[in-house]
């Protein structure tokens, strides 16, 4: 009786297109009030008039845009060098927290060192001390750049998350794998690097992705000891303009990265989920 | 001497002793099955002569010198020995013919050319040459099992260990993994099954030894286990396994 079919459908899938369109139906509708309500409800707030013309200025916006546009490729270049060292500072100190002999026991305890330090002191105050301090030191001519200073502290904070994501892979991997690894006779640098890594690494591929956009935001934390790079560039619009709307530019450029960057680590954070399951 | 010999071998988890005193010979082109109940120590024992665990006590002769010496370097030893496990255990990021290279190529540096003709010729003999190029997930258990076998089998081990390697399996895929077997026997290699198969155990063995609370309780030939065990203990697990 079940198998019957109607249209070449079975009454299971004509009821559930029926519910799909009812409940898409109730979603654009409340969609609609809500943003209804906003556009309308919104501009009758008393302030309302004074916030437009200093946050969503139109004039100023397309005036500041550009530069702020060029800015941003400051913040892509600190984000493209700092990013791959990152990686690799990472995925060092987390091998250093497992290494076995003896005498590199300092190595261990550094690599815990590290990460306790680096996750435990907010970012801003990390560059702060390093942006300022080394190059207080008085150091000749390259060496006293804030690019060199803040990329460095950027790198050391980041550095101590990727360093733990990458152990979180390390200690998924099913102790199995290293022993049928090990049963072959492979050295045991052998079983992490062919064995081991390889499938940590894929496994952490989304949470390293988010640890990448956020590090993508904090660039802009560099601008605290010098660069003009986004933020600083539309600080520099506001005084000079007595204007917000370039923040507002500026977060508008920053969303335009980080939103499909969110979407893309979500997609394949899910992907891996129905895969394991 | 015997290929493999076990004399006094003790292991202990903590205060549970897993191995309490085994001594086992295994002769050169022998199949020995350990049969036992859950948690008697088959495993562990494999383990153990695999050196994926240290032994506390006794020692482990394979061609008469002492692997088991603490300190050891185990690698050279686990090249010479083989193991396959009851979950195949192979790496899932790579095709079936890289999880067979990979330790001939680290180990003995060799290229992947030269070791093709024989690699192929393995994947061929246990009948899975269609499926060289192919992930682990795209395998069945029966065929993961015999690639598992397979990459044991590419470093050319002089003895071979099996841990209840086709408990996992659909009961229709077992009779391949056990003809597997059956070929690796003919072939004279030396090797030692943990196994539920009794009836394999019963046909294919050299020698049955029957495992309880980490003891080896009485071991023989096959007909000597199955039809005539003097043990009460070997009796009372028989007849509960072969009802
Ligand atoms: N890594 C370990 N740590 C602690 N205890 C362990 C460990 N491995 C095994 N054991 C214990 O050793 C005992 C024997 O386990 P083992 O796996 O060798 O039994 P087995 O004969 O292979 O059983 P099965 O037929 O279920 O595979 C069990 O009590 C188990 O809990
Ligand atoms: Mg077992």
């Amino acid at each position: 009786m079940s198998t019957k079919e109607t249209g070449g459908k079975t009454r299971r899938q004509i009821y559930e297109d029926r519910l799909r369109r009812r409940s898409l139906r109730i979603a654009a509708l409340s969609t609609a009030l809500v943003v209804g309500a906003i556009v309308v409800l919104v501009p009758m707030a008393p302030g309302w008039e004074k916030v437009q013309k200093s946050f969503f200025n139109k004039d100023v916006f397309l005036k500041t845009f550009p530069k702020l546009l060029d800015a941003f490729l400051l913040d892509v270049a600190i984000f493209a060098w700092c990013a791959p060292l990152i990686a690799l500072l990472g995925l060092a100190v987390a091998l250093m927290r497992d290494v076995r002999s003896p005498a590199l026991f300092p190595l261990r305890i550094f690599g815990a060192l590290y990460t306790d330090i680096f996750r435990g002191v907010p970012v801003v105050l990390t560059v702060y001390l390093i942006g300022f301090g080394i190059p207080g030191l008085g150091l000749p001519r390259p060496w006293n750049s804030p690019y060199i200073w803040g990329s460095l502290a950027l790198i050391l904070t980041y550095s101590a998350y990727v360093a733990e994501i990458f152990r979180s892979g390390i200690t998924s991997v099913h102790q199995s794998q290293r022993a049928a690894a090990q049963s072959l006779g492979l050295a045991e640098r052998d079983v992490m690097q062919f064995v081991v890594l390889p499938q940590a690494i894929r496994r952490v591929v989304p949470a390293q992705m988010n640890i990448l956009i956020a590090l993508q935001k904090d660039v802009a934390l560099l601008s605290f000891i010098g660069p003009v790079e986004i933020f600083r560039q539309a600080g520099v619009f506001k005084s000079l303009l007595a204007n917000f709307t370039p923040y507002v530019g500026a977060a508008v450029i920053f969303l335009c990265v980080t939103i499909p960057a969110t979407r893309y680590a979500d997609y394949l954070m899910n992907k891996q989920n129905r895969e394991r399951s | 001497m015997p290929k493999l010999s076990l004399r006094g071998v003790v292991k202990r988890f903590g205060d549970n002793t897993v191995c309490d005193g085994i001594n086992l010979d295994v002769n050169a082109g022998e199949m020995v099955c350990l049969i036992g109940a859950s948690g008697a120590g088959k495993s562990t024992l494999l383990r153990c002569i695999n050196l994926l665990e240290p032994v506390e006590d006794g020692e482990i002769f394979l061609d008469g010198a002492d692997i088991s010496i603490p300190g050891l370097d185990p690698e050279p030893v686990r090249r010479r020995i083989g193991m396959v496990f009851q979950s195949y255990n192979l790496f899932p990021h790579m095709t079936a013919v890289e999880n067979v290279l990979l330790a001939p190529r680290r180990n003995h540096k060799k290229s992947r050319a030269e070791l093709m003709p024989e690699v192929t010729a393995l994947f061929a003999r246990f009948g899975l040459a269609e499926h060289m190029g192919k992930y682990p997930d795209q395998l069945s258990g029966g065929q993961q099992q015999r690639v598992a076998i397979v990459r044991a089998l590419a470093m050319r081990p002089e003895v071979m260990l099996f841990d209840e390697i086709t408990s996992a399996l659909d009961p229709q895929l077992v009779g391949d993994v056990l003809d597997a077997l059956r070929a690796l026997k003919a072939d004279g290699m030396t090797m030692i099954l943990a196994t539920h198969e009794m009836g394999f155990a019963r046909e294919a063995a050299d020698k049955v030894c029957f495992l309880k609370d980490g003891r080896v309780l009485e071991e023989g030939k096959p007909e000597e286990i199955f039809e005539r065990a003097q043990n009460e203990d070997t009796q009372q697990f028989l007849a509960r396994t072969l009802k």
